[in-house]
């Protein structure tokens, strides 16, 4: 009689997939069952579900003593994804089923009281890892099946339910490849269009340069002038994903169970509410989860009121979004997160939104410095583009529709081509270096333009290094060589201000 | 240049004022501090007498007892100079008043106040919670007034008098600040780095010895300094009870003119200017009115011809004059592009005839000629 089996399987940290290796021992003794090896409180109630899955699937649950462990031993494992794997290893070590694969398979999955698999979280993530350790196949839950079908090199296996395996091990069933997840790389149709923004050429403007160089914008306007539909259009004028880029996107939400029906495909847009914790904004807490900007991979992240957020939380933000990724360090260990992603921020002019300008305006002088203070402070440093918007007049509102995303993201791709083959890959204007700002072309009337400015003091450093970088991006935008006057008054005029 | 010197005697009764405190903020509370500045005109022992003559003897002695070393170094040691009313440097404007101060402690160049005269200084005063209008107006009254050679005299609080420093400075010029405390401190503390401009390149000036702390009768107090020093004072926003005000009372009670910044009448920023003219005194609308009232019509110009602009920059110049700030703004009343609004502004705001706000608005500058 066998006594002892294992089986591979894993447990998510942060996105990715760390391997486990489940040891089941089955021997003489009290009856009991024992889950060891750092399992959080998911993991041990696995106990019972895997009990009942049993004996509700018509198996026999082995009246002896069992241990679990779970290795390696230092290794917190978080999660109900290790039923799967535990039941089957309880099966072989008591001899129900006989599979000389078990050590070669990976599986994952949660159990239900009757033996019906439940998806988990993570199963692309999980589906790359088991890849990467070796595993010949990798058996789980039946809806996790076309998401990790995206993983080419190993067999997928759905199991819909604990009772199918036996005819598995048998050879008896074997099931079709399940068809993988379609990635889409571009918002699907349907998704709100920049046409719905009527009027407002300046702001339109702004979008569109700060979707062509990937540049943060910041857009100032009283309550209810589109800043909110604006943001939520940014995405769709985006260039499309690569499919590189969109697997990353999808393992992100797959790890984050948002896979599937609801993320519709394309660049994420993220919008969180201003009451957001730090770690719910970058991504913490114990075990160590990913935040908002780790969603907003690849995308945007919309801070709406951004001067109602935290300060911790805004602070938080700054170096991710310098770096790139989330760095989360534990005493247990480190995790790194990407947050690559677009920077959108809307305020109010003043708290009661009404701007100083109206006589309705209600604040205290000291009130709206000390809001304003907020702007200029924490992440108002790594935004790019101000653009002040006011309320769009009857006839603009009434007014036609405007441009469709289709033919801006057209001018916006073009824009970045020309950005990838100057900068190398993957890279846009807003990531240049100051060296590399420094190197961009200009035409000797822009670039008197810029020095005029710049020997009033009225630009700092960092400030005319952003000036060049917005004229760059319009200056690709224009299809130009090198940046022209009028690309350089506009990048002036669109730069952030920086308080004197 | 003649160099800031102070008997012990007078610079004593700057230490007094600055013990005398807590007890002459009792006495002044209620009536708005108005009474403070009658008081100072008592002598030592009188005034002593008539805010804290429990301790009476026990302060004029400890006041009587500072060696002139310890004043010396005190002064030093806050980085300050002090001249008095026996001195050369002290303004001979200052004198007129009864109540003058008997010393003034000053940080930084002692040369603008020699030879300071009251058609030379114009003391520019305003609410603290001043609107943005207020703020541009304030502002380029100080640099425009500063460029002319004028010295601007004001109080480092917030709104009004920080914006007039601020144009001041701006234009390299001249300008006071008359602090209702020590002049090493930095008060409001806001504004420290405005107050460490003005020592460094103006003058801060206060009849409170290094380290005193501000009362609130202590602002009435410094206001008869900043009318008394300068012929004209302008007030460029005031709501209808406001300390500025006080400065305008004790400047027209000293013969000083008086001139305001006419606002919109719904405006309770704007109440007590509106309501000074209605009394009479002079509209201001900008320097060159202010050197008009002071020295006579046409015997200063101010240089205020602007580049020209071709006819969209000009069109764009009117859209904003007539209110619109955002670039959406302009481009929809004009029907221009959003880009070609865009470099428009841009180009205005280099020319010096709009500025940006931190949130992105523009607005008309009063600098230069109308196109």
């Amino acid at each position: 009689m066998v006594v002892l089996a294992t089986a591979k399987t894993f447990t998510l940290d942060g996105i990715s997939a760390r391997p486990v290796r489940v040891e089941v021992d089955v021997h003489r003794g009290l009856p009991g069952f024992a889950i060891v090896g750092l399992a959080d409180i998911a993991v041990r109630e696995a106990r019972e579900r895997v009990r009942a899955a049993l004996v509700n699937c018509g198996f026999e649950f082995p009246l002896q003593r069992i241990v679990v462990n779970l290795a390696p031993a230092s290794l917190r494992k978080a999660g109900p994804g290790m039923d799967l794997a535990i039941a089957a290893a309880l099966l072989a070590a008591s001899d129900q089923i006989e599979w000389e694969r078990l050590s070669r398979v990976a599986l994952a999955g949660e159990l239900a009281l009757d033996g019906s698999t439940r998806p988990i979280p993570g199963a692309l993530a999980i589906a790359e890892a088991a890849r990467e350790g070796g595993a010949e196949a990798i058996v789980l839950p039946a809806e996790n099946g076309s998401e990790a079908a995206l993983v080419t090199g190993i067999e997928v296996v759905g199991l819909d339910a604990l009772g199918r395996l036996p005819a598995l091990v048998a050879g008896e069933w074997r099931p079709e490849r399940p068809e993988p997840l379609p990635l889409r790389l571009d918002a699907p149709g349907g998704a709100p269009d920049l046409a719905d923004l009527r009027g407002q050429p300046h702001l339109r403007h702004a979008l569109e340069v700060a979707a062509a160089g990937g540049h943060s914008l910041l857009m100032i306007g009283p309550p209810g002038a589109g800043k909110s539909l604006a943001a939520s259009r940014l995405p769709s004028i985006l260039p499309p994903l690569a499919p590189g880029e969109a697997l990353e996107v999808a393992r992100i939400a797959s790890a984050c169970g948002r896979l599937g029906a609801v993320a519709p495909g394309g660049r994420p847009f993220r919008a969180p509410h201003h009451t957001i914790s730090p770690a719910g904004l970058v991504g913490g807490g114990s075990p160590p989860r990913a935040g908002e900007a780790t969603l907003a991979h690849r995308g945007v992240l919309f801070l709406d009121e951004l001067c109602e957020f935290r300060r911790d939380a805004l602070e938080a933000l700054r170096a991710p979004l310098e770096a790139g990724e989330v760095s989360i360090a534990r005493a247990a260990g480190g995790l790194t997160l990407p947050c690559r992603l677009m920077l959108v921020a809307a305020s109010n002019p003043c708290p009661c939104g009404r701007g100083e300008a109206d006589p309705d305006c209600t604040c205290a002088p000291v009130a709206v410095r000390r809001y304003q203070g907020r702007l200029s402070g924490a992440l108002a440093d790594r935004v790019d583009i101000l653009a002040a918007i006011r309320q769009p007049s009857a006839e603009e509102i009434g007014g036609a529709p405007g441009e469709p995303s289709e033919e801006v993201r057209r001018r916006v791709t073009v824009a970045r081509e020309r950005q990838e083959a100057r900068l190398g890959p993957g890279r846009c204007n807003a990531e240049m270096a100051p060296a590399e700002a420094r190197e961009c072309t200009l035409r000797p009337e822009a670039a008197a333009l810029l020095a005029e400015l710049y020997s009033r003091r009225r630009l700092s450093g960092r400030a005319h290094d952003r000036a060049l970088r917005l004229a760059q991006t319009l200056a690709d935008l224009e299809g130009a060589e090198a940046i022209g006057q009028e690309q350089m008054a506009q990048a002036l005029q669109l730069r952030r201000r920086d308080r004197d | 240049m003649t160099e800031p010197r102070a008997c012990p005697e007078c610079l004593r009764r700057s230490w007094l004022l600055a013990l005398l405190g807590p007890y002459l903020e009792r006495k002044a509370t209620g009536s708005v501090g108005s009474r403070s500045p009658e008081l100072l005109r008592l002598s030592n022992e009188d005034l002593v007498e008539a805010t804290a003559p429990k301790v009476a003897a026990q302060l004029l002695g400890r006041v009587e007892a500072l060696p002139e070393s310890h004043l010396a170094r005190e002064l030093e040691l806050g980085g300050c100079w002090a001249c008095c009313r026996h001195g050369e440097l002290y303004p001979a404007a200052l004198r007129d008043a009864a109540d003058a101060p008997w010393a003034l402690i000053g940080r930084g160049d002692p040369g603008l106040l020699d030879g300071i005269e009251p058609f030379g200084a114009v003391t520019i005063v305003g609410s603290r919670r001043a609107t943005s209008y207020g703020r541009e107006v304030g502002r380029e009254l100080g640099r425009e007034l500063a460029s002319a050679g004028m010295v601007v005299v004001s109080g480092l609080a917030f709104g009004i008098d920080a914006c007039a420093h601020r144009g001041a400075l701006d234009a390299g010029g001249r300008t006071i600040a008359v602090l209702g405390c020590g002049p090493d401190v930095a008060y409001p503390a806001a504004h420290r780095s405005l107050w460490r401009r003005i020592s460094e390149t103006g003058l801060v000036i206060s009849e409170f010895p290094p380290g005193a702390a501000p009362w609130r009768w202590t602002f009435p107090a410094r206001n008869r300094i900043m009318a008394a020093l300068a012929g004209m004072t302008v007030v460029v926003e005031a709501a209808a009870r406001s300390g500025s005000l006080i400065t305008a009372d004790l400047a027209a009670d000293l013969g000083r003119d008086l001139g305001a910044v006419p606002g919109p009448i719904t405006s309770r920023a704007s109440a007590g200017p509106n309501n000074l003219l209605a009394g009479g005194a002079c509209v201001i609308r900008d320097a060159q009115d202010v050197l008009d009232a002071m020295l006579g019509a046409g015997v200063r110009e101010i240089e205020r011809s602007g580049p020209e602009l071709d006819p969209t920059l000009a069109a764009v110049l009117a859209a904003v004059e007539a209110g619109e700030g955002t670039c959406d703004g302009v481009a929809a009343a004009l029907g221009l592009t959003g880009p070609d609004a865009a470099a428009a502004l841009a180009r205005l705001e280099l020319l010096g005839y709009v500025t940006c706000s931190t949130m992105g608005t523009h607005t008309r500058t009063l600098l230069g000629a109308r196109p």
